[in-house]
Protein backbone atom coordinates (compact mmCIF):
# COMPACT_ATOMS: atom_id res chain seq x y z
CA UNK A 1 0.00 0.00 0.00
CA UNK A 2 2.18 3.18 -1.55
CA UNK A 3 1.28 6.37 -0.72
CA UNK A 4 1.74 9.21 -3.39
CA UNK A 5 3.53 12.18 -2.33
CA UNK A 6 0.37 14.29 -1.98
CA UNK A 7 -1.23 12.04 0.56
CA UNK A 8 1.80 12.00 2.74
CA UNK A 9 1.50 15.80 2.92
CA UNK A 10 -1.98 15.46 3.82
CA UNK A 11 -1.66 13.19 6.53
CA UNK A 12 1.32 15.25 7.85
CA UNK A 13 -0.96 18.06 7.59
CA UNK A 14 -3.82 16.55 9.64
CA UNK A 15 -1.51 15.30 11.93
CA UNK A 16 0.09 18.10 12.57
CA UNK A 17 -3.63 20.05 13.25
CA UNK A 18 -4.50 17.49 15.58
CA UNK A 19 -1.33 17.25 17.54
CA UNK A 20 -2.10 21.31 18.49
CA UNK A 21 -5.33 20.88 19.29
CA UNK A 22 -5.31 18.15 21.47
CA UNK A 23 -1.51 19.11 22.98
CA UNK A 24 -2.51 22.72 23.66
CA UNK A 25 -5.25 21.06 25.94
CA UNK A 26 -2.55 19.12 27.85
CA UNK A 27 -2.72 20.87 31.70
CA UNK A 28 1.30 22.27 32.51
CA UNK A 29 1.25 20.31 35.32
CA UNK A 30 1.78 17.54 32.90
CA UNK A 31 4.01 18.89 30.76
CA UNK A 32 7.38 16.93 31.34
CA UNK A 33 5.46 13.54 31.37
CA UNK A 34 3.80 15.00 27.94
CA UNK A 35 7.84 15.31 26.91
CA UNK A 36 8.26 11.49 28.04
CA UNK A 37 5.09 10.19 26.17
CA UNK A 38 5.71 11.51 23.20
CA UNK A 39 8.98 10.64 22.91
CA UNK A 40 8.30 6.95 23.80
CA UNK A 41 5.56 7.34 21.19
CA UNK A 42 7.79 9.25 18.63
CA UNK A 43 9.97 5.62 18.90
CA UNK A 44 7.67 4.22 16.56
CA UNK A 45 10.30 4.84 14.18
CA UNK A 46 11.20 1.58 15.59
CA UNK A 47 8.89 -0.11 12.68
CA UNK A 48 10.71 1.29 10.13
CA UNK A 49 14.07 -0.15 11.63
CA UNK A 50 12.88 -3.42 11.60
CA UNK A 51 12.24 -3.79 8.48
CA UNK A 52 15.16 -2.25 7.31
CA UNK A 53 17.22 -4.92 9.69
CA UNK A 54 15.00 -7.91 8.53
CA UNK A 55 14.00 -7.58 4.99
CA UNK A 56 16.34 -8.96 2.16
CA UNK A 57 18.49 -6.64 0.35
CA UNK A 58 20.19 -7.20 -3.48
CA UNK A 59 23.37 -4.84 -2.09
CA UNK A 60 24.04 -3.17 0.79
CA UNK A 61 22.49 -6.04 3.00
CA UNK A 62 25.65 -5.68 5.59
CA UNK A 63 25.08 -1.33 6.23
CA UNK A 64 21.40 -1.97 6.17
CA UNK A 65 21.85 -5.00 9.28
CA UNK A 66 24.46 -3.26 10.78
CA UNK A 67 22.65 0.20 10.89
CA UNK A 68 18.97 -0.84 11.21
CA UNK A 69 19.74 -3.37 14.10
CA UNK A 70 21.50 -0.45 16.14
CA UNK A 71 18.77 1.77 15.43
CA UNK A 72 15.98 -0.96 16.72
CA UNK A 73 18.58 -0.51 19.49
CA UNK A 74 18.29 3.33 20.27
CA UNK A 75 14.22 3.09 19.43
CA UNK A 76 13.46 0.11 21.66
CA UNK A 77 15.48 1.65 24.51
CA UNK A 78 12.88 4.87 24.06
CA UNK A 79 9.72 2.84 24.20
CA UNK A 80 10.74 1.11 26.68
CA UNK A 81 12.42 3.65 29.72
CA UNK A 82 9.99 6.55 27.89
CA UNK A 83 7.04 3.99 28.85
CA UNK A 84 8.08 3.57 32.56
CA UNK A 85 9.43 7.01 33.06
CA UNK A 86 5.91 8.44 32.32
CA UNK A 87 4.16 5.88 34.37
CA UNK A 88 6.04 6.23 37.45
CA UNK A 89 5.57 10.68 37.00
CA UNK A 90 1.72 9.87 36.73
CA UNK A 91 1.39 7.51 39.40
CA UNK A 92 3.05 10.54 41.80
CA UNK A 93 0.51 13.10 41.24
CA UNK A 94 -2.47 12.39 43.58
CA UNK A 95 -5.12 14.39 44.49
CA UNK A 96 -5.50 16.07 47.89
CA UNK A 97 -7.64 15.37 50.56
CA UNK A 98 -9.84 12.06 50.89
CA UNK A 99 -10.99 9.95 48.31
CA UNK A 100 -13.09 12.69 45.95
CA UNK A 101 -15.88 10.51 43.86
CA UNK B 1 -1.26 -20.33 6.43
CA UNK B 2 -2.60 -16.76 5.68
CA UNK B 3 -1.93 -15.60 2.55
CA UNK B 4 0.17 -12.77 1.36
CA UNK B 5 -1.85 -10.00 0.70
CA UNK B 6 -4.25 -11.18 3.79
CA UNK B 7 -1.18 -10.58 6.18
CA UNK B 8 -0.56 -7.05 4.63
CA UNK B 9 -3.88 -5.93 5.05
CA UNK B 10 -3.76 -7.31 9.25
CA UNK B 11 -0.64 -5.46 8.94
CA UNK B 12 -2.44 -2.39 8.01
CA UNK B 13 -4.89 -2.50 10.31
CA UNK B 14 -2.75 -2.77 13.52
CA UNK B 15 -1.46 0.32 12.44
CA UNK B 16 -4.85 2.05 11.94
CA UNK B 17 -5.45 0.86 15.40
CA UNK B 18 -2.02 2.06 16.97
CA UNK B 19 -2.50 5.55 15.33
CA UNK B 20 -5.74 5.73 17.00
CA UNK B 21 -4.38 4.74 20.31
CA UNK B 22 -1.45 7.44 19.77
CA UNK B 23 -3.93 10.26 19.82
CA UNK B 24 -6.17 8.72 22.03
CA UNK B 25 -2.78 8.36 24.58
CA UNK B 26 -2.15 12.17 24.08
CA UNK B 27 -5.46 13.76 24.23
CA UNK B 28 -5.92 11.03 27.85
CA UNK B 29 -3.01 13.45 29.24
CA UNK B 30 -5.20 16.49 29.39
CA UNK B 31 -5.79 15.43 32.90
CA UNK B 32 -4.08 14.00 35.89
CA UNK B 33 -7.18 11.68 36.40
CA UNK B 34 -6.95 10.36 32.88
CA UNK B 35 -3.24 10.15 31.76
CA UNK B 36 -2.07 6.87 33.07
CA UNK B 37 -4.56 5.17 30.91
CA UNK B 38 -3.28 7.45 28.07
CA UNK B 39 0.43 5.65 29.37
CA UNK B 40 -1.29 2.78 29.08
CA UNK B 41 -3.09 3.18 25.57
CA UNK B 42 0.46 4.19 24.02
CA UNK B 43 1.86 0.69 25.29
CA UNK B 44 -0.79 -1.06 23.29
CA UNK B 45 -0.79 0.83 20.46
CA UNK B 46 3.55 0.37 20.19
CA UNK B 47 2.49 -3.08 21.02
CA UNK B 48 0.43 -3.69 18.26
CA UNK B 49 2.16 -1.66 15.70
CA UNK B 50 5.54 -4.10 16.17
CA UNK B 51 3.63 -7.19 16.39
CA UNK B 52 2.53 -6.62 13.31
CA UNK B 53 5.48 -5.02 12.05
CA UNK B 54 6.94 -8.49 12.96
CA UNK B 55 4.27 -10.71 10.38
CA UNK B 56 5.58 -8.06 7.55
CA UNK B 57 6.48 -11.30 5.03
CA UNK B 58 9.60 -9.41 3.69
CA UNK B 59 11.39 -9.67 6.83
CA UNK B 60 13.80 -12.72 6.26
CA UNK B 61 15.74 -12.80 8.78
CA UNK B 62 14.46 -12.03 12.75
CA UNK B 63 17.86 -13.21 14.56
CA UNK B 64 19.04 -9.70 14.55
CA UNK B 65 15.77 -7.91 15.64
CA UNK B 66 14.95 -9.76 18.24
CA UNK B 67 18.58 -9.16 19.68
CA UNK B 68 18.21 -5.61 19.44
CA UNK B 69 14.70 -5.62 21.18
CA UNK B 70 16.10 -7.55 24.02
CA UNK B 71 19.63 -5.61 24.11
CA UNK B 72 16.94 -2.04 23.83
CA UNK B 73 14.66 -2.90 26.43
CA UNK B 74 17.81 -3.85 28.66
CA UNK B 75 18.94 -0.33 28.02
CA UNK B 76 15.66 1.45 29.06
CA UNK B 77 14.73 0.04 31.77
CA UNK B 78 17.44 1.69 33.63
CA UNK B 79 16.70 4.73 31.66
CA UNK B 80 13.05 4.79 33.24
CA UNK B 81 14.13 4.34 36.46
CA UNK B 82 16.20 7.32 36.94
CA UNK B 83 15.66 10.19 39.99
CA UNK B 84 12.93 12.94 39.15
CA UNK B 85 15.91 15.40 39.59
CA UNK B 86 17.70 13.16 36.34
CA UNK B 87 14.80 13.58 34.31
CA UNK B 88 15.78 16.62 32.01
CA UNK B 89 19.05 14.92 30.88
CA UNK B 90 17.00 11.56 30.70
CA UNK B 91 15.11 13.43 28.16
CA UNK B 92 17.49 14.82 26.25
CA UNK B 93 19.21 11.37 25.93
CA UNK B 94 16.05 9.81 24.83
CA UNK B 95 15.92 12.52 21.94
CA UNK B 96 19.91 11.59 21.36
CA UNK B 97 18.47 8.11 21.00
CA UNK B 98 15.38 8.88 18.57
CA UNK B 99 17.67 10.85 16.28
CA UNK B 100 19.68 8.13 16.27
CA UNK B 101 17.69 6.14 14.94
CA UNK B 102 16.37 8.13 12.24
CA UNK B 103 19.49 8.88 11.59
CA UNK B 104 20.96 5.29 10.93
CA UNK B 105 17.73 4.83 9.17
CA UNK B 106 17.82 7.26 6.64
CA UNK B 107 21.54 6.56 6.39
CA UNK B 108 20.89 3.31 5.14
CA UNK B 109 17.60 3.72 2.98
CA UNK B 110 19.68 6.16 0.85
CA UNK B 111 22.54 3.79 0.15
CA UNK B 112 19.81 1.01 -0.29
CA UNK B 113 18.05 3.54 -3.25
CA UNK B 114 20.84 5.42 -4.49
CA UNK B 115 21.73 6.56 -7.38
CA UNK B 116 18.11 6.69 -8.96
CA UNK B 117 16.25 8.48 -5.84
CA UNK B 118 13.49 11.01 -7.10
CA UNK B 119 13.83 14.34 -6.17
CA UNK B 120 10.99 14.48 -3.88
CA UNK B 121 12.46 11.68 -1.61
CA UNK B 122 15.82 12.89 -1.75
CA UNK B 123 14.38 16.14 -0.17
CA UNK B 124 12.77 14.44 2.68
CA UNK B 125 15.48 12.24 2.94
CA UNK B 126 18.17 14.85 3.55
CA UNK B 127 15.82 17.02 5.84
CA UNK B 128 15.28 13.55 7.69
CA UNK B 129 19.40 13.32 7.93
CA UNK B 130 20.08 16.71 8.54
CA UNK B 131 17.69 17.45 11.90
CA UNK B 132 18.10 13.86 12.55
CA UNK B 133 22.11 13.99 12.75
CA UNK B 134 21.91 17.52 14.69
CA UNK B 135 19.25 16.49 17.27
CA UNK B 136 21.23 13.50 17.81
CA UNK B 137 24.61 15.46 18.81
CA UNK B 138 22.54 18.41 20.29
CA UNK B 139 20.79 16.37 22.77
CA UNK B 140 23.84 14.64 23.70
CA UNK B 141 25.48 17.94 24.64
CA UNK B 142 22.28 19.21 26.27
CA UNK B 143 22.53 16.30 28.29
CA UNK B 144 26.07 16.72 29.49
CA UNK B 145 25.37 20.24 30.84
CA UNK B 146 22.46 18.76 32.76
CA UNK B 147 24.49 16.48 34.06
CA UNK B 148 26.98 18.48 34.64
CA UNK B 149 29.59 16.52 32.77
CA UNK B 150 30.01 19.45 30.47
CA UNK B 151 30.61 23.42 31.44
CA UNK B 152 26.98 24.72 32.14
CA UNK B 153 28.74 28.44 31.50
CA UNK B 154 27.72 29.35 27.63
CA UNK B 155 30.74 29.66 25.54
CA UNK B 156 30.64 32.53 23.26
CA UNK B 157 33.58 33.46 20.44
CA UNK B 158 33.27 36.08 18.20
CA UNK B 159 31.51 35.68 14.73
CA UNK B 160 29.99 32.27 16.40
CA UNK B 161 26.31 32.69 14.62
CA UNK B 162 28.22 33.22 11.58
CA UNK B 163 30.15 29.90 11.69
CA UNK B 164 26.87 28.02 13.02
CA UNK B 165 24.57 29.69 10.42
CA UNK B 166 27.32 29.09 7.74
CA UNK B 167 27.66 25.59 8.69
CA UNK B 168 24.07 24.74 8.25
CA UNK B 169 23.69 27.05 5.17
CA UNK B 170 26.32 24.41 3.58
CA UNK B 171 24.53 21.31 4.39
CA UNK B 172 21.35 22.52 3.09
CA UNK B 173 23.35 23.71 -0.64
CA UNK B 174 24.82 20.18 -0.24
CA UNK B 175 21.38 18.39 0.19
CA UNK B 176 20.19 20.68 -2.88
CA UNK B 177 22.90 19.63 -5.36
CA UNK B 178 22.06 15.69 -4.04
CA UNK B 179 18.31 16.67 -4.85
CA UNK B 180 19.61 17.69 -8.10
CA UNK B 181 21.72 15.08 -8.87
CA UNK B 182 20.94 12.11 -6.36
CA UNK B 183 23.59 10.09 -8.17
CA UNK B 184 26.61 11.61 -6.66
CA UNK B 185 26.66 9.56 -3.77
CA UNK B 186 29.82 10.91 -2.30
CA UNK B 187 28.00 14.46 -0.81
CA UNK B 188 25.64 12.01 1.18
CA UNK B 189 28.28 11.88 4.02
CA UNK B 190 28.99 15.79 4.20
CA UNK B 191 24.65 16.10 5.24
CA UNK B 192 25.20 14.12 7.79
CA UNK B 193 28.39 14.48 8.86
CA UNK B 194 27.80 18.61 8.88
CA UNK B 195 25.13 18.53 10.87
CA UNK B 196 26.75 16.32 13.64
CA UNK B 197 28.83 19.45 14.11
CA UNK B 198 26.18 21.96 13.97
CA UNK B 199 24.46 20.45 16.91
CA UNK B 200 27.44 20.66 19.04
CA UNK B 201 27.91 24.09 17.74
CA UNK B 202 24.44 24.91 18.28
CA UNK B 203 24.24 23.91 22.05
CA UNK B 204 28.04 25.45 23.08
CA UNK B 205 26.16 29.31 23.64
CA UNK B 206 23.31 27.86 25.46
CA UNK B 207 23.68 28.25 29.24
CA UNK B 208 21.67 26.28 32.03
CA UNK B 209 18.89 28.59 32.71
CA UNK B 210 17.90 28.09 28.72
CA UNK B 211 17.87 24.23 29.18
CA UNK B 212 13.85 24.55 29.28
CA UNK B 213 13.15 25.87 26.07
CA UNK B 214 16.34 24.24 24.27
CA UNK B 215 15.08 20.31 25.28
CA UNK B 216 11.38 21.39 24.15
CA UNK B 217 13.26 22.76 20.43
CA UNK B 218 15.11 19.46 20.30
CA UNK B 219 12.25 17.35 21.10
CA UNK B 220 9.94 19.12 17.68
CA UNK B 221 13.37 18.18 15.82
CA UNK B 222 13.24 14.85 16.84
CA UNK B 223 9.30 14.42 15.65
CA UNK B 224 9.92 16.55 12.55
CA UNK B 225 12.97 13.97 11.59
CA UNK B 226 10.66 11.03 12.53
CA UNK B 227 7.68 12.67 10.48
CA UNK B 228 10.32 13.18 7.58
CA UNK B 229 11.13 9.10 8.03
CA UNK B 230 7.90 8.93 7.36
CA UNK B 231 7.77 10.54 4.33
CA UNK B 232 10.52 8.00 3.04
CA UNK B 233 9.46 5.20 4.20
CA UNK B 234 5.68 5.85 3.24
CA UNK B 235 4.07 4.86 6.66
CA UNK B 236 1.11 6.73 7.66
CA UNK B 237 2.15 5.95 11.14
CA UNK B 238 5.28 7.02 11.30
CA UNK B 239 4.24 10.83 9.82
CA UNK B 240 1.51 10.67 12.19
CA UNK B 241 3.59 9.64 15.36
CA UNK B 242 6.49 12.71 14.61
CA UNK B 243 3.56 15.35 13.71
CA UNK B 244 2.37 14.94 17.22
CA UNK B 245 5.79 14.58 18.68
CA UNK B 246 6.95 18.10 16.47
CA UNK B 247 3.54 20.11 17.19
CA UNK B 248 4.24 18.77 21.03
CA UNK B 249 7.73 19.95 20.88
CA UNK B 250 6.89 23.38 19.13
CA UNK B 251 3.90 24.08 21.66
CA UNK B 252 6.40 23.73 24.21
CA UNK B 253 8.85 25.69 22.80
CA UNK B 254 6.88 28.82 22.76
CA UNK B 255 5.31 28.29 26.09
CA UNK B 256 9.06 28.56 27.29
CA UNK B 257 10.49 31.52 25.09
CA UNK B 258 7.27 33.54 26.12
CA UNK B 259 7.92 32.68 29.71
CA UNK B 260 11.57 34.09 29.63
CA UNK B 261 10.62 36.74 27.10
CA UNK B 262 12.70 35.52 24.60
CA UNK B 263 12.34 34.77 20.83
CA UNK B 264 13.61 31.78 19.44
CA UNK B 265 16.14 33.38 17.52
CA UNK B 266 17.39 35.24 20.78
CA UNK B 267 17.55 31.70 22.73
CA UNK B 268 19.70 29.85 20.01
CA UNK B 269 21.77 32.77 18.87
CA UNK B 270 21.87 35.02 21.80
CA UNK B 271 23.69 33.95 24.68
CA UNK B 272 22.28 35.22 27.50
CA UNK B 273 23.98 35.80 30.32
CA UNK B 274 26.83 38.24 28.62
CA UNK B 275 25.54 41.48 28.33
CA UNK B 276 23.96 41.74 31.83
CA UNK B 277 27.25 41.86 33.54
CA UNK B 278 27.88 45.66 33.57
CA UNK B 279 24.37 46.19 34.65
CA UNK B 280 24.89 44.37 37.81
CA UNK B 281 28.20 45.85 38.49
CA UNK B 282 26.20 49.84 38.61
CA UNK B 283 24.34 49.68 41.33
CA UNK B 284 26.41 47.71 44.18
CA UNK B 285 25.61 49.83 47.05
CA UNK B 286 24.50 47.93 50.26
CA UNK B 287 20.84 49.10 50.84
CA UNK B 288 19.03 48.10 53.77
CA UNK B 289 17.46 44.59 53.88
CA UNK B 290 14.83 43.13 56.63
CA UNK B 291 15.84 39.55 57.62
CA UNK B 292 13.92 37.15 60.06
CA UNK B 293 14.66 33.96 62.24
CA UNK B 294 12.93 30.63 61.51
CA UNK B 295 11.46 31.61 65.11
CA UNK B 296 9.83 34.70 63.59
CA UNK B 297 9.12 32.94 60.18
CA UNK B 298 6.84 29.98 61.76
CA UNK B 299 5.00 33.02 63.99
CA UNK B 300 4.12 34.65 60.88
CA UNK B 301 3.38 31.83 58.93
CA UNK B 302 1.24 30.48 61.72
CA UNK B 303 -0.69 33.34 61.83
CA UNK B 304 -1.35 33.85 58.42
CA UNK B 305 -4.77 32.50 56.98
CA UNK B 306 -3.52 32.18 53.35
CA UNK B 307 0.15 31.25 51.88
CA UNK B 308 1.15 31.08 48.84
CA UNK B 309 5.08 28.68 47.95
CA UNK B 310 6.74 29.44 45.35
CA UNK B 311 9.77 26.95 44.93
CA UNK B 312 12.50 27.76 42.37
CA UNK B 313 14.95 25.53 40.69
CA UNK B 314 16.94 26.62 43.99
CA UNK B 315 14.64 24.56 45.76
CA UNK B 316 15.60 21.42 44.34
CA UNK B 317 18.82 21.87 44.25
CA UNK B 318 18.62 22.21 48.23
CA UNK B 319 16.59 18.98 48.01
CA UNK B 320 14.50 21.33 50.21
CA UNK B 321 11.11 19.55 48.60
CA UNK B 322 10.63 17.20 51.44
CA UNK B 323 10.77 19.44 53.99
CA UNK B 324 8.68 21.83 52.26
CA UNK B 325 5.88 19.11 52.67
CA UNK B 326 6.29 18.79 55.97
CA UNK B 327 5.90 22.50 56.32
CA UNK B 328 2.95 22.46 53.63
CA UNK B 329 1.63 19.52 56.00
CA UNK B 330 1.86 21.83 59.06
CA UNK B 331 0.29 24.61 58.03
CA UNK B 332 -2.27 22.68 56.31
CA UNK B 333 -3.14 21.01 59.98
CA UNK B 334 -3.50 24.54 61.49
CA UNK B 335 -6.66 25.25 58.75
CA UNK B 336 -4.43 27.14 56.71
CA UNK B 337 -4.88 27.68 53.01
CA UNK B 338 -1.89 26.54 50.99
CA UNK B 339 -0.85 26.99 47.41
CA UNK B 340 2.06 26.80 45.14
CA UNK B 341 2.57 29.03 42.51
CA UNK B 342 4.79 27.72 39.48
CA UNK B 343 6.44 29.64 37.11
CA UNK B 344 6.72 27.98 33.80
CA UNK B 345 10.72 27.82 33.95
CA UNK B 346 10.60 26.58 37.04
CA UNK B 347 13.21 23.79 36.84
CA UNK B 348 15.09 22.45 34.09
CA UNK B 349 12.49 21.65 31.73
CA UNK B 350 8.42 22.68 30.86
CA UNK B 351 6.66 21.13 34.00
CA UNK B 352 9.33 19.65 35.53
CA UNK B 353 8.98 21.15 39.13
CA UNK B 354 5.42 19.91 39.39
CA UNK B 355 6.90 16.86 38.95
CA UNK B 356 9.13 17.36 42.18
CA UNK B 357 6.82 18.70 44.25
CA UNK B 358 4.00 15.65 42.99
CA UNK B 359 7.32 13.15 44.04
CA UNK B 360 7.05 14.99 47.57
CA UNK B 361 3.64 13.82 48.07
CA UNK B 362 1.92 17.11 47.92
CA UNK B 363 -1.23 17.11 46.13
CA UNK B 364 -1.43 18.21 42.15
CA UNK B 365 -4.90 20.39 42.68
CA UNK B 366 -2.57 22.68 45.31
CA UNK B 367 0.28 23.18 42.16
CA UNK B 368 -1.17 26.11 40.23
CA UNK B 369 0.93 27.89 37.28
CA UNK B 370 1.59 31.69 36.81
CA UNK B 371 -1.75 32.46 34.86
CA UNK B 372 -3.94 30.77 37.47
CA UNK B 373 -1.90 31.97 41.03
CA UNK B 374 -1.36 35.81 39.90
CA UNK B 375 -4.84 36.82 40.54
CA UNK B 376 -4.41 35.03 44.66
CA UNK B 377 -1.63 36.96 45.39
CA UNK B 378 -3.93 40.52 46.50
CA UNK B 379 -5.56 38.01 48.86
CA UNK B 380 -2.62 36.21 50.03
CA UNK B 381 -1.24 37.28 53.89
CA UNK B 382 2.38 35.40 53.20
CA UNK B 383 4.44 34.59 49.96
CA UNK B 384 7.32 31.96 50.56
CA UNK B 385 9.63 32.10 48.02
CA UNK B 386 12.04 29.32 47.87
CA UNK B 387 15.12 29.05 45.55
CA UNK B 388 13.70 31.22 42.86
CA UNK B 389 14.93 34.58 42.10
CA UNK B 390 13.91 36.23 38.57
CA UNK B 391 11.10 35.07 38.08
CA UNK B 392 9.80 37.09 41.22
CA UNK B 393 11.45 40.04 40.16
CA UNK B 394 9.07 43.00 39.77
CA UNK B 395 11.54 44.72 37.77
CA UNK B 396 9.82 43.28 34.93
CA UNK B 397 6.99 44.28 35.11
CA UNK B 398 7.84 48.28 36.29
CA UNK B 399 11.65 48.62 35.01
CA UNK B 400 11.65 49.29 31.30
CA UNK B 401 15.39 49.36 31.21
CA UNK B 402 15.74 46.18 33.41
CA UNK B 403 17.14 43.58 30.81
CA UNK B 404 14.14 41.15 31.85
CA UNK B 405 11.55 43.94 31.17
CA UNK B 406 8.36 42.22 29.96
CA UNK B 407 9.20 38.59 30.88
CA UNK B 408 5.68 37.08 33.30
CA UNK B 409 6.31 36.87 36.34
CA UNK B 410 4.88 35.67 39.60
CA UNK B 411 3.51 38.67 41.33
CA UNK B 412 4.38 38.07 44.74
CA UNK B 413 5.19 41.56 45.62
CA UNK B 414 1.57 41.79 45.86
CA UNK B 415 0.89 39.57 48.88
CA UNK B 416 0.78 41.31 52.53
CA UNK B 417 4.00 39.82 53.43
CA UNK B 418 7.03 37.97 51.15
CA UNK B 419 9.13 35.98 52.86
CA UNK B 420 12.62 35.04 50.82
CA UNK B 421 14.96 31.96 51.68
CA UNK B 422 18.05 32.58 50.17
CA UNK B 423 21.68 31.96 50.73
CA UNK B 424 23.06 35.31 50.80
CA UNK B 425 21.80 38.57 48.73
CA UNK B 426 24.04 37.29 45.25
CA UNK B 427 21.98 38.00 42.17
CA UNK B 428 20.36 35.47 39.93
CA UNK B 429 21.35 33.67 36.80
CA UNK B 430 21.75 36.75 34.88
CA UNK B 431 22.89 38.73 37.20
CA UNK B 432 19.63 41.16 37.71
CA UNK B 433 18.92 43.02 41.05
CA UNK B 434 15.55 42.08 42.29
CA UNK B 435 14.21 45.32 44.46
CA UNK B 436 11.80 42.63 45.53
CA UNK B 437 14.00 42.09 48.36
CA UNK B 438 14.35 45.75 49.87
CA UNK B 439 10.78 46.39 50.10
CA UNK B 440 9.60 46.91 53.57
CA UNK B 441 6.76 44.23 53.29
CA UNK B 442 9.62 41.72 52.62
CA UNK B 443 11.84 39.45 54.97
CA UNK B 444 15.21 37.81 54.06
CA UNK B 445 15.55 34.38 55.81
CA UNK B 446 19.20 33.93 55.28
CA UNK B 447 20.01 30.36 54.96
CA UNK B 448 20.49 26.60 53.18
CA UNK B 449 16.73 26.28 52.58
CA UNK B 450 16.36 22.49 53.21
CA UNK B 451 17.74 23.47 56.87
CA UNK B 452 15.22 26.95 57.21
CA UNK B 453 11.88 25.06 55.94
CA UNK B 454 12.87 22.64 59.02
CA UNK B 455 13.65 24.95 61.56
CA UNK B 456 10.47 26.78 60.55
CA UNK B 457 8.83 23.28 60.85
CA UNK B 458 10.31 22.56 64.11
CA UNK B 459 9.14 26.21 65.25
CA UNK B 460 5.49 25.08 64.32
CA UNK B 461 5.35 22.14 66.11
CA UNK B 462 6.97 23.09 69.31
CA UNK B 463 4.53 26.45 69.16
CA UNK B 464 2.13 23.93 69.20
CA UNK B 465 2.17 21.53 72.00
Amino acid sequence: MKLDILTSLYVFMLAAFIGFEIIRRVSPLLHTPLMSLTNALDAIAVVGAIILAGEYHEHGALLAKILGTIAIVAATSNIVGGFLITDRMLRMFKASGPRKP
Amino acid sequence: MISVPATETIIEVTYLIATALFILSLKWLSSPTTARRGVFAGEIGMLLAIVGTLLHHGIVEYKWILIALVLGSIIGVPLGEVAMTAVPQRTALSHAFGALCVTLVGTAEFYLRAPGVPPFMMAVLSMEVILGSLTFTGSLMAAGKLQEILPQRPITYKGQNFVNLGLLGVAVVVAGVLVAHPEKMQLFPVIVGIPLVFGVMMIIPIGGADMPTVISLLNSYAGLSAAAMGFVLQSKLLIIAGALDGASGFILSVNMSKAMNRSFSNVLFGAFGQEQTSTAAGSKEARPVRSATPEEAAAILAAANKVVIVPGYGMAVAQAQHKVRELYDALTKRGIDVKFGIHPVAGRMPGHMNVLLAEADIPYDKLLDMDEINGEFPQTDVALVIGANDVTNPAARTDPSSPIFGMPILDVDKARTVMVIKRSMGAGFAGIENPLYYMDKTLMLFGDAKNFVGSIVRELAGGHG
